[in-house]
C-alpha cells in the first residue's frame, strides 16, 4: 500500500523545471542530454515556430489563411516534445498542434492548405506519422489510444503522442482513452497543454482538480507535471514516457503549464477575460527567451542568430503561403470520389451533375 | 452446406474471415470470453486468442475511437456495440471520424471498420435496446449501411462487410438471430453490397422491405396471393448504397409500391426509397408510394411493442390503399 495519505490528492504537485528563467539547469538531474548541434535546432524550430505565428496571424486578417489556432508561447511544449520522439512514433494532434505536424515532416504549405480549407492539407505525405488536426477535442486522445494499441499488437517499440488542452481534460473520451490505456497497458503519451483557458473559461471552472496530473490517477497511469515554458523539462519528460512505454510500462500522462501570448483563435478578445498583469507576468517566462539564454551562456547562439531565423523563416513562410495559394483548386467531383474507395452508383450519378 | 440460424452464420462469417487475414480483430463488451451476450462470438476468442478477440473496458466512444486508430494501423476492426441504443455514445467516433477519415485526408488514411450492433423490436427487451437507428446512419456520408435478414445474406454481407474498405454498419435484428435455421455454404463466400434481393416474386404490387420486416412482408404476401393480390417482395439488404435499379425494375412491372419499415414514420429510410422513386420513376406509378411503419413515437414500452410493431395486417391495409388508389 501507498505510504501517501489520501489528503495529496487535493493538494498541487510541484512541476517540473529543469532550466531556470535565467537560463540555468537547476534539475541536473533531468536535464536531456541534447548535443551542441541537438539545441541548435531546437533553438532554431521555436524561432521558426514564433515566426511562423506572427506571420500566419497577418495572413489570417489579409484573408490568405483560414482557420488558425495560434501557438506563441507554447513553443516548449509544441516543439519540445515532437523533438523528444522518433520519425516512427505517432502524432495525433488537436486543432492548435500543427506545429508539431510539420515538425513531424508535414510540408508547411500542406498546413496552409489545412487553414484555407483544402482536402490537400490532410493528405499527409506517406512516412510522415501524423494525423490531421482534430476538431471535435477528445477524438484524437481515442486515436492515439488506438493507434498504440496497434503497435502493441504489431510488437512495434513505437509510442503514439496526443495532444489537448485543459478544457480537453473534462471529455468524456479523454477520460475513455486514458482508462482504455490504462487497462492494455499502451505505449501512448497523453499531452496536455494547459495553458489556464479553453476560449475563455479559465482552468478553476473546468475541475476542482489541483492539476490535470491528477487526473492519471483514474486511470491507473503514470501522471506528471512540467513546467510548459521550459523546453528541457518538455523533453525530458516525454523522452522518458516514451522510454517507458517502449519498455512496457505503459501510458502517461504529461500535463505541461503553459500560456498563448495570442488569443484562442483569430476571433477571440483577450481583454475581456484576461489582464495585462497576468499577460506580462507569463510574457517574462517567455520559453525562447529562456533557452536563448542558456545556448548564449555556452556560446551557441547570438541575436545575429535569431534574426537570421526569422528572415529565413519569414522566407520560408512566404514561398509555401504561395505554393499553398498556386494548388489546384478543388472540385465536387474530385471531392465525391475522395468518399470511398470505389464510388457507389448513387455518388457517380451525383457527381454527373457537376460535371455538366 | 450446413444448417445455421442467423447468429451462427454471422459468427461463422467472421471466423472465416478471421483465418484468412490475420489483420481482423474483434473487440467489444463481452466479446471473448464470454463470446458476447448473444454468443454471437462465442468460441472465437479461445481459437484465435485474446490479441484478436478482445474484450474492452465498457465505454463505447472508446470502442469507436479504438476502432478508428486501428484502421489508421493497416487492421480490420469488427467493433461491437452492445446494443443498438447504445451508439449514441459512439457516434462520434462512428458517424464523424471513421466516416469521414478517407475524405478528410483525401485518401491518405480510410477506416476498414465492421460496426456490428444488435438491434430491433419483438422482444421484450429493456429500453434503448431495440430502437431502429440506421435512419441516422443513413443521413451520414461515408458510412455504408447493411441490415440482412436471413443466415445466408448475413453470412455473405459480413465477409463483403469486412473486406471493404470503408466503414460498413451491420444491424443485427435480435428477433432473427435464433428464429429459423438455413442452409449456408461452409467456407468463403460474399454477397455483394449495395444489391438487393427479390424474395417473392410478383406482377401487381411491390413490398420494399428490410430486416424483420421482410419476413412480416412475406406473411402479407402469403394472405394476399389468398384474395389472388400477387405481391412482389424486395429484401433491400443494404440501405446505403440502396439498389435503385432493382427497386426501380420491379416499380415498372408492378406500377404500385408500399415500404415497410420497423422505424418510426418520419424521415427514415421509407422517405429517401419514396424520393428516388419519384425522382426516377413517377411516371410509372398508378398509386402513390405509400409507407407502413411505427409511429412517430419513442420505442414503445415492451407490454405494448407488439401493437406499435408493423404487423401483417398493416402491411395488407397498406397494399389495398395502392391497389384500390
Amino acid at each position: 500500500m501507498s505510504k501517501i495519505p489520501y489528503e495529496v490528492y487535493t493538494e498541487d504537485v510541484e512541476a517540473l523545471t529543469v532550466l531556470s528563467p535565467d537560463g540555468e539547469i537547476i534539475n541536473k538531474a533531468k536535464a536531456p542530454d541534447l548535443t551542441d548541434d541537438q539545441l541548435k535546432e531546437l533553438m532554431y524550430r521555436m524561432v521558426f515556430t514564433r515566426t511562423w505565428d506572427d506571420r500566419a496571424v497577418n495572413l489570417g486578417r489579409q484573408g490568405r489563411l483560414g482557420f488558425y489556432a495560434p501557438v506563441s508561447g507554447q513553443e516548449a511544449t509544441m516543439v519540445g516534445s515532437e523533438f523528444a520522439l522518433d520519425k516512427e512514433d505517432f502524432v495525433c494532434p488537436g486543432y492548435r498542434d500543427m506545429p508539431q505536424l510539420v515538425w513531424h515532416g508535414l510540408p508547411l504549405y500542406q498546413a496552409f492548405l489545412y487553414s484555407r480549407g483544402h482536402q490537400h492539407g490532410g493528405q499527409i505525405p506517406e512516412g510522415v506519422n501524423v494525423l490531421m488536426p482534430q476538431i471535435i477535442i477528445g477524438a484524437q486522445v481515442l486515436h492515439a489510444m488506438g493507434i498504440a494499441m496497434g503497435f502493441k499488437l504489431k510488437q512495434q517499440k513505437h509510442v503514439a503522442i496526443t495532444y489537448t488542452g485543459d478544457g480537453g481534460s473534462s471529455e468524456g473520451d479523454f477520460y475513455e482513452a486514458l482508462n482504455y490505456a490504462g487497462v492494455f497497458n499502451l505505449p501512448v503519451i497523453f499531452f496536455v497543454q494547459n495553458n489556464g483557458y479553453a476560449i475563455t473559461t479559465p482552468f478553476a471552472k473546468q475541475t476542482a482538480a489541483k492539476s490535470i496530473a491528477h487526473k492519471a490517477v483514474a486511470a491507473g497511469i503514470r501522471g506528471v507535471k512540467v513546467d510548459g515554458m521550459d523546453v528541457f523539462a518538455v523533453i525530458s519528460a516525454v523522452r522518458e514516457a516514451a522510454e517507458r512505454a517502449r519498455n512496457g510500462e505503459g501510458a502517461t500522462l504529461i500535463e505541461a503549464v503553459t500560456y498563448r501570448f495570442r488569443p484562442h483563435s483569430l476571433s477571440d478578445d483577450t481583454s475581456k477575460y484576461r489582464t495585462k498583469e497576468e499577460e506580462g507576468q507569463w510574457s517574462e517566462k517567455d520559453p525562447i527567451a529562456r533557452l536563448a539564454k542558456y545556448l548564449e551562456k555556452k556560446g551557441l547562439w547570438t541575436e545575429e542568430d535569431t534574426a537570421r531565423v526569422k528572415d529565413e523563416a519569414k522566407a520560408k513562410v512566404n514561398e509555401q503561403i504561395k505554393k499553398a495559394e498556386q494548388t489546384e483548386k478543388m472540385t465536387i467531383p474530385g471531392l465525391i470520389d475522395s468518399m470511398f474507395e470505389t464510388t457507389p452508383k448513387h455518388l457517380e450519378a451525383q457527381k454527373a451533375d457537376f460535371q455538366k | 452446406m450446413a444448417q445455421m440460424n442467423m447468429k451462427e452464420a454471422i459468427r461463422d462469417a467472421m471466423r472465416v474471415e478471421m483465418k484468412r487475414d490475420p489483420n481482423v480483430l474483434i473487440f467489444g463488451e463481452d466479446v471473448g470470453h464470454a463470446g458476447g451476450v448473444f454468443r454471437v462470438t462465442e468460441g472465437l476468442q479461445k481459437e484465435f486468442g485474446e490479441q484478436r478477440v478482445i474484450d474492452t473496458p465498457l465505454a463505447e466512444s472508446a470502442i469507436g475511437g479504438m476502432a478508428v486508430g486501428l484502421g489508421v494501423q493497416g487492421f480490420r476492426p469488427i467493433a461491437e456495440i452492445q446494443f443498438v441504443g447504445f451508439i449514441f455514445e459512439a457516434l462520434d467516433q462512428i458517424l464523424v471520424q471513421a466516416a469521414r477519415m478517407r475524405y478528410r485526408s483525401g485518401g491518405r488514411y480510410h477506416s476498414p471498420i465492421v460496426f456490428r450492433t444488435p438491434f430491433g423490436g419483438g422482444v421484450k427487451a429493456a429500453e434503448l435496446h431495440t430502437d431502429s437507428l440506421e435512419g441516422l446512419i443513413a443521413q451520414t456520408p461515408g458510412i455504408k449501411l447493411v441490415i440482412p435478414s436471413n443466415p445466408y445474406d448475413a453470412k455473405g454481407l459480413l465477409i463483403s462487410a469486412i473486406r471493404d474498405n470503408d466503414p460498413v454498419f451491420f444491424m443485427e435484428h435480435l428477433n432473427l438471430y435464433h428464429a429459423f435455421r438455413d442452409e449456408v455454404p461452409e467456407g468463403e463466400y460474399t454477397v455483394e453490397l449495395g444489391k438487393a434481393n427479390v424474395v417473392r416474386e410478383g406482377s401487381d404490387v411491390t413490398i420494399l422491405a428490410y430486416g424483420l420486416m421482410v419476413h412480416t412482408a412475406v406473411k402479407a404476401a402469403d394472405e394476399l396471393e389468398k384474395n389472388g393480390v400477387k405481391a412482389e417482395v424486395i429484401d433491400l439488404r443494404t440501405l446505403v448504397p440502396l439498389d435503385i435499379d432493382t427497386i426501380l425494375a420491379s416499380v415498372k412491372k408492378t406500377n404500385r409500391v408500399i415500404i415497410v419499415q420497423e422505424a418510426q414514420k418520419s424521415a427514415g429510410i421509407a422517405a429517401e426509397v419514396i424520393a428516388q422513386i419519384n425522382e426516377h420513376a413517377i411516371l410509372h406509378l398508378e398509386a402513390p408510394v405509400l409507407r407502413v411503419t411505427a409511429p412517430d413515437t419513442v420505442y414503445p414500452f415492451a407490454q405494448i411493442e407488439d401493437q406499435w410493431l408493423p404487423t401483417p395486417a398493416r402491411i395488407i391495409e397498406g397494399v389495398n390503399k395502392v391497389l384500390e388508389f
